[in-house]
């Protein structure tokens, strides 16, 4: 939910990490204005008037009963806030029974969905409203993250061992997912979506998509492979003209001659695309970095046809 | 406070020499501060360079200016160099150097030759980090394995450099710590050591213990890049998440090593321009190595997303808190020094006075990533960037113009344009919050860090965190052109402008080589400002 204030907590877990945020808000403004407004006070009132009287100060080296109290004050502050937060925290770590489970793999620079069942997406994940969701994660290549601002929580995903997170969903909506740790070129583009679904829709939809995917009847192609090639995150890297990315132009790119890695070179016809889909490492593109993952068993025989069919309309 | 009157100026002092050999084989403490400060300096406006270009890459959601991966490459070299070649050795060894045996009444550091070692290792360390720009990095400053163990950049180049840099902070830390111990003269007891020692102090311990870590640490990425032994790949049985400890081990720690010397210089600057005693004097001096100590405990607050276990978590946010508590008390003995004071408002005055705002706001978003639950939401956002860039450029950089300031008159003999000071002071201080306390907004709406393109919806604030980061441009290049201004032709400056009480200020503008012709005899303490009895009536 694109809330202008960042308050607008699609759980309620992150409604009580957003009362923690009021409280230290709070807690914080006070020692603020109360330390910075005696600063003010005082540089003002004991500015010096009398060029010639500066040396007419009393000689105050200290106080041992207020050394003694703002010692203990700032210690029993800090330790509420931290008990404060540990229980807030706590409580968002131990996932209830009964939630729908997701599998979420990282690598760069997309979100590779799972469900139990057997289904699989890509950077969008759907769950349904008003039940516990447990996210699985991991990574195949580097260290990524999976932030749910809207949630107020995020987890690391790292190569070779698994982190979980769990939210409540409370509501319907659409809520973005970001990457928070550094993982190279595409790191700022590595975005998917959280979409939470009414319990009916979710039911419909999960209905529908065993019958037959997403796709909507009668869709043209080429509109089919827009959609798919934003789902699927080939954008992220793929620019259409405009600045480099890390992988090649889609722009002008069907028909063209290719420059391989090893010197040949190859003419950008269907096979070609195809097989650059589905099997990415076979022919490099030479000054590309060999990095693009395959999409064999994520997208289906149709999408990719769509893909090249919408890569063709890319004059 | 001491013995020796103010001797009459021999003209140019320790600068009186000149030639390059003069410099280059110089065992002067104060040259090779001055070497440092210039060294530093240079590496202030590369980062600083680098921090602009940022922000214009920003002010649109997409990329515009450089690809994504010139980005990241901009952002990794603004951070390891304002890091590495900036913020940690500006104060320790350039005011540092300078001022730390004139606090203390001796003619130099205890191993001049070290000293002088130390600073050619640094360019040594720089030369291998700038060498390391035929492939640039791009893995932040953190170096976050596996990214920086597979990327295709000189990643062991450049740790190369940071070792040597960090070897450089090692030789500097020893040599001030047993000038602290053996060189003061004469009645320079622990207690009547100036704070800005005590806060040297406490940073070269953290140097000597923390830095081998950090060396090791990059030995070990290299020893991974080069040999392919898996200390952090996964895929071999090592851990990634080993390499945040060893880095967060080094790297929390040396945030007070960047911050414990500012404080030390703020404490110097306050009771001279109030004309006051400093409040609490025992209470900040070993508040600093209360800091030093509680930040060995800490680092795993860097981690609290990295599937530490919730145990761990706690442990490490309680003992987060506790440092919260000695910086309080160092900011609460400053204000109480002003009451009653006389207080002029002199550009050094007026960075001090800024330190302690910037800092407050700082400080005080430390407890929001202290706290877990918090943290948890606001980690990797700019939230953490506008809370380190407070503590960092409003503390510790605030802190280090104060002193620049401060010192100007005694390091150079000449007077800077006290208008001009002033006038740049107040597009910092305008251009600072416009350029970061917008980047706390950001964060709390969510907005990731190290983005090189990002949701249109962050636009306005990053619009106007450049707008800032423009402000704040101006307001530095001012103040250093009026340095330069100074140096040329600013008036000579008589041996201690300020009226300071403490062993520097009683030498002549710019001093001797040897500083004291005659080893002072101290015989009160550096802040017996005022009338014991109160103000006469």
């Amino acid at each position: 939910m694109d809330n202008v204030l960042a308050f607008g907590a699609a759980s309620a877990q992150a409604a009580r990490v957003d009362a923690l945020f009021v409280m230290i808000t709070v807690i914080g403004g006070f020692f603020f204005f109360l330390t910075q407004g005696m600063l003010i006070y005082f540089a003002v009132r004991y500015r010096r008037r009398l060029p010639d009287r500066d040396n007419e100060t009393p000689r105050i080296t200290g106080n041992h009963l207020l050394e003694f109290f703002w010692v203990l004050i700032p210690s029993i502050v800090v330790v509420a806030i931290f008990y404060y937060g540990w229980r807030v925290y706590t409580d968002q770590r131990i996932p209830v029974g009964g939630a729908t489970e997701v599998y979420v793999n990282a690598r760069q620079w997309l979100y590779e969905i799972k469900y139990p069942d057997g289904r699989t997406a890509i950077n969008e994940i759907r769950v349904p409203a008003g039940r516990p969701v447990k996210f699985i994660l991991s990574a195949s290549d580097v260290i990524h993250g999976f932030y749910l601002p809207d949630f107020r929580v995020k987890m690391d995903m790292i190569p070779g061992r698994v982190t979980t997170l769990w939210v409540e969903p409370d509501r319907p909506g659409r809520y973005q997912i970001f990457c928070t740790v550094y993982c190279g070129t595409g790191h700022s583009n590595m975005l998917a979506q959280l979409v939470v679904m009414s319990p009916d829709a979710y039911a419909e939809w999960s209905a529908r998509h065993e019958e037959a995917g997403e796709e909507k009847e009668h869709e043209p192609l080429a509109v089919r492979g827009a959609r798919v090639a934003k789902n699927a995150g080939c954008l992220n890297c793929h620019p259409i003209g405009g600045a480099a990315k890390v992988g090649p132009d889609w722009k002008g790119l069907f028909g063209s001659n290719v420059p391989l890695e090893g010197g040949a070179s190859a003419t950008a016809d269907e096979e070609y695309l195809r097989e650059s889909i589905v099997d990415p490492g076979a022919r490099i593109v030479k000054g590309f970095p060999n990095v693009m993952p395959t999409y064999k068993t994520t997208l289906s025989k149709e999408d990719v046809d769509a893909v090249v069919e919408y890569i063709k309309t890319l004059k | 406070m001491a013995q020796a009157a103010e001797e009459p100026g021999s003209g140019r002092g320790y600068l009186a020499e000149s030639g390059w050999r003069s410099w280059a084989y110089t065992m002067d403490h104060k040259r090779i501060g001055v070497m440092y400060l210039y060294t530093t300096i240079a590496f202030f406006f590369i980062g600083g360079i680098f921090a602009l270009l940022l922000r214009l890459e920003l002010l649109s959601p997409q990329a515009k200016y450089f690809s994504d991966h010139t980005y990241n490459i901009f952002f990794t070299l603004h951070g390891s160099m304002m890091i590495f070649l900036f913020i940690i050795p500006a104060i320790p060894s350039g005011l540092g150097n300078f001022f730390i045996p004139m606090h203390i009444g001796a003619r130099d550091v205890a191993f001049p030759r070290i000293n002088l070692a130390s600073y050619w290792v640094f360019v040594a360390g720089f030369l291998v980090v700038i060498a390391s720009l035929v492939s640039p990095m791009d893995t932040g400053w953190t170096f976050y394995t596996p990214y920086s163990a597979k990327t295709g950049a000189a990643v062991a180049t450049l740790s190369f450099g940071i070792f040597l840099l960090g070897m450089s902070s090692i030789l500097t830390g020893l040599n001030f710590i047993v000038t602290i111990h053996k060189l003061r003269a004469p009645g320079m007891t622990w207690h009547r050591l100036p704070l800005f020692i005590w806060g040297m102090y406490s940073t070269s311990i953290i140097q000597v213990v923390a830095t081998p870590v950090v060396g090791v640490t990059f030995l070990l990425l290299a020893m991974e890049r080069l040999l392919g032994v898996a200390f952090f790949d996964p895929a071999k049985g090592g851990d990634p998440v080993l390499f945040q400890h060893f880095f967060w081990f080094y790297s929390h720690p040396v945030v007070y090593v960047m911050i414990l010397p500012a404080m030390g210089i703020i404490s110097e600057v306050i009771p001279v321009f109030s004309r006051k005693p400093i409040f609490g004097y025992k209470a900040i001096a070993y508040s600093s190595l209360a800091i030093a100590f509680l930040g060995f405990l800490v680092w795993g607050h860097h981690m609290f997303t990295s599937g530490m276990s919730p145990l761990a978590n706690a442990i490490f946010s309680f003992l987060t808190f506790f440092v919260a508590v000695p910086t309080a008390v160092k900011v609460f003995n400053w204000i109480a020094t002003l009451y009653k004071g006389s207080i002029t408002f002199e550009s050094p005055m007026l960075y001090a006075l800024t330190f302690i705002f910037l800092f407050a706001v700082g400080g005080l978003t430390g407890p929001f990533l202290g706290a877990l639950a918090t943290d948890v939401q606001l980690h990797d956002t700019y939230f953490v960037v506008a809370h380190f860039h407070y503590t960092m450029m409003g503390g510790t950089v605030m802190g280090f113009f104060a002193g620049l300031h401060y010192w100007f008159p005694k390091m150079t003999g000449k007077m800077v344009n006290e208008k001009i000071a002033r006038i740049s002071w107040a597009l910092v201080f305008v251009g600072f919050n416009v350029a970061f306390f917008t980047m706390f907004i950001a964060g709390v709406k969510g907005m990731p860090r190290r983005y090189a393109e990002y949701l249109p919806k962050f636009q306005v604030e990053n619009v106007i965190s450049t707008v800032g980061a423009a402000i704040l441009a101006v307001g530095i290049g001012m103040m250093f052109w009026n340095f330069l201004q100074g140096l040329r032709k600013g008036p000579p400056a008589p041996g201690n402008p300020w009226r300071a009480l403490s062993l520097e200020w009683q030498t002549p503008s710019p001093p001797d080589t040897e500083n004291f012709h005659e080893i002072p005899v101290v015989t009160d303490w550096p802040y017996a400002y005022g009338t014991p009895k109160g103000p006469a009536a």
